[in-house]
């Protein structure tokens, strides 16, 4: 099995990864009497996990580096509050109501701002040389307290009605001919990425994975998505919403066409997007390149040239501006932005990332890894709410896992220390 | 610098490094310490633990920054501020501590920092790990492990993508920090025959190391250092290893070269170490 495994050039640590998945989706189910794995809760699933996965994808960046940042939670709480503000109190003022360009311009400054947020924690990391953990340790207490004072602590509502479609709900999705679409395109993506990738290595008589392995490969890929996509648009709007629907559009209502689909919801897209854009930085740019040789070697990395400095900044900034569109995604999901919005938000993150296999020593980790450990964290947590368990034990369960993981991550990496041999 | 009798006094210098001084907090690490460096020659930099070897070398690699002292390239002043600068003046480095990214790959390692782009500034893996496969397998022909992290490779291994670095940027001065540290007999045989395969191209190769056999067996001139100042330069054809050692324990000079003593050096046996 493991040399299959190998010869398919696939991360074991994945794999094990996704088994604990499915194995935690199966046992919910069984135990919820078979109302875990259905598209209602997966669905779900995906909205909850969307703002932590998003998130999670620059703590990868920033433990790959050797560092760690707490604040991310106090962040998304300032960001929230902030664009909350700009939305519901600033830009009235200006634009009418729900004007189309109202989010847009929010998420604008959001961006911008949390990007601001990142660099100062980044500058103080990199060019004041103040441990990381302690900097945003202080971080997650001032911007915690910033994002009282945003409105001295009045909680923002109603949102403006586009931004609330970043959270997902029944508008917030992007029904079932345009999920085709994106599957389509995606799976395309798949194939001729894995085409060119093998025609490239065989242009310089590399050694290439035996063809077998390639389709399968791909195929598995490519089924993943589809499976999504198929459940994801099995599961529809309530009729209600459906009639609404039908009505705005001016269609009599009838048998068939009350059943309308789901799709994809838009924090899923934004998630996958965020996550491939990320993954070609980390794999096909200087800038991921970089990140790596900083977290495996420092000072070699400072010797090759490299501004170490300048980075980290960047790398801190970079995770400032991806708590933005997290801040975005939970606000919009509930639909107003209080203070306290992302508390513990930092811990979920770190614990997603840790799972998904990134090491706390620096130099190793992946995005998607990251993204099953969020899906492994909120599917604890969800199937535990689904089986009426207390919150208070829903943590003890929680905090255990991680230790586990990470226990175990060290276990088989002992055992296996060369993860690609 | 007084007049060495080499053979290659005929051509200019590829480096020289004049009167450095760094010191940190209060220990005076390099003290006025003078050499230099032709092309086609391998000189050796020796002397005990703390000597300030490694110390002067980093300086030329723009790891640290001298307190004062001048340092010329092709004749010329060069400014080396940082490793980027050093590599501008083709002077390539290679750390006794093996300065590699154990996470990395070895072609992820030899293009670090002047990695290959395509069209989109995307890198170019496939093309760095072609070249990559070139160098190291003129180099060292039983390389394979070109997908592994370095963590995953041997000693000799490691040196020899370390070495293949340094090569594939076209070094002229190539800086060489004890690169048999941590290596077996075989691999130290192979690096010393790369060291004179890279002699004759004309490269000039600064060589640190304890080991006195291997820096008789490749150096044409050694420099010794003691407590931050240089001891003296001296040609290998014309000193003993008991010289050298008294050179390196002593700092003094043998009696027969005296005509060559550094600035650094006494006539008398060093008073410290007569203590
Ligand atoms: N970064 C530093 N900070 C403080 N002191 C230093 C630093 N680097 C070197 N030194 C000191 O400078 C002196 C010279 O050190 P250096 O590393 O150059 O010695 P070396 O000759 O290379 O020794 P070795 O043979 O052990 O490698 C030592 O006393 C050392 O403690
Ligand atoms: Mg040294």
């Amino acid at each position: 099995m493991t040399r299959l495994l190998a010869k398919m050039e696939v991360d074991r640590r994945l794999v094990g990864l996704a088994v604990v998945l499915l194995i935690i989706w199966i046992g919910f189910d069984l135990a919820s009497g078979g109302r875990f794995i259905t598209p209602r809760n997966i669905f779900n699933l995906s909205v909850q996990t969307a703002s932590v996965a998003v998130m999670a994808c620059g703590m990868v960046l920033i433990i790959v580096t050797r560092h760690i940042d707490l604040s991310v939670g106090a962040i998304l709480g300032v960001l929230a509050m902030i664009m909350g503000v700009v939305q519901s109190d600033i830009l009235p003022q200006f634009l009418e109501y729900n004007h189309p360009m109202t989010w847009v311009i929010t998420l604008i400054v959001g961006l911008i701002i949390g990007g601001a947020i990142g660099s100062i924690q980044g500058l103080a990391v990199g060019y004041l040389g103040v441990p990381a953990f302690i900097v945003t340790l202080g971080g997650l207490l001032v911007w915690r307290g910033a994002a009282w004072w945003v409105t001295q602590g009045r909680t923002v509502a109603p949102l403006d009605h586009n931004f609330m479609l970043l959270g997902g709900g029944i508008e917030g999705t992007i029904g079932a001919t345009w999920s085709w679409v994106v599957a389509a395109i995606a799976i395309a993506a798949i194939i001729y990425a894995a085409i060119k990738d093998r025609r490239r290595r065989l242009s310089f008589e590399f050694p290439v994975k035996p063809i077998w392995a390639e389709y399968t490969n791909t195929a598995i890929k490519a089924g993943l998505v589809l499976i999504a996509v198929i459940t994801l648009n099995a599961y529809h709007l309530p009729e209600r919403a459906a009639e609404r629907i039908l009505e705005s559009r001016g269609i009599a209502a009838t048998a068939e066409n009350l059943v309308i689909s789901h799709g994809i919801p838009i924090p899923l897209l934004i998630v996958a997007l965020v996550a491939i854009v990320l993954t070609i930085v980390a794999k096909r740019t200087r800038f991921g390149r970089y990140v790596f040789a900083i977290g495996g070697n420092p000072q070699a990395a400072e010797l090759a040239g490299i501004n170490v400095k300048r980075m980290t900044v960047a790398v801190f900034a970079l995770m400032g501006v991806l708590c933005a569109i997290s801040a975005a995604i939970s606000s919009a999901r509930l639909q107003s932005a209080g203070n306290d919005l992302g508390t513990l938000d930092e811990l979920r993150v770190i614990a997603a990332v840790v799972i998904g296999g990134t090491s706390l020593a620096g130099g190793l980790g992946t995005i998607y890894g990251a993204l099953i450990g969020a899906l492994v964290m909120q599917s604890l947590q969800s199937g535990m709410a689904l089986l009426g368990v207390d919150t208070s034990l829903q943590s003890i369960v929680i905090g255990l896992v991680l230790v586990l993981a990470v226990f175990s991550d060290k276990y088989f990496h002992r055992r296996y220390s060369d993860p690609t041999a | 610098m007084p007049e060495t009798n080499n053979s290659n006094t005929d051509k200019n210098p590829l480096v020289e490094m004049r009167d450095i001084h760094i010191s940190f907090g209060g220990v005076k690490a390099v003290d006025g310490v003078s050499i230099d460096l032709y092309p086609g020659e391998v000189v050796g930099v020796l002397g005990h633990n703390g000597a300030g070897k490694s110390t002067l070398i980093k300086v030329l690699s723009g790891a640290y920054q001298a307190d004062s002292g001048q340092i010329i390239v092709d004749g010329r002043e060069a400014k080396i501020e940082n490793a980027r600068d050093a590599r501008d003046n083709n002077i390539e480095t290679i750390y006794q501590n093996l300065a590699l990214a154990d996470n990395l790959d070895a072609a992820q390692n030899l293009f670090l920092g002047r990695e290959f782009t395509d069209k989109f500034g995307f890198l170019d893996d496939a093309a760095m790990e072609h070249k990559a496969r070139e160098v190291l397998h003129r180099l060292n022909p039983n390389f394979k492990k070109f997908t592994s992290p370095v963590s995953a490779l041997s000693g000799g291994q490691r040196q020899s993508v370390a070495i293949a670095r340094a090569l594939l940027f076209e070094a002229r001065v190539l800086i060489m920090d004890e690169p048999c540290a941590a290596l077996g007999v075989h691999e130290t045989r192979m690096v010393g025959e790369l060291i004179d395969q890279l002699k004759r191209d004309g490269l000039g190769i600064l060589l640190i190391s304890h080991d006195l056999h291997d820096v008789f067996d490749l150096s044409d001139r050694l420099h010794v250092m003691k407590n931050g100042k240089l001891v003296g330069t001296v040609p290998t054809k014309d000193v003993t290893h008991d010289d050298v050692l008294g050179m390196i324990i002593l700092g003094k000079m043998p009696e027969h070269l005296m005509h060559l003593a550094g600035p650094g050096a006494t006539n008398a046996p060093n008073k410290e170490a007569l203590q």
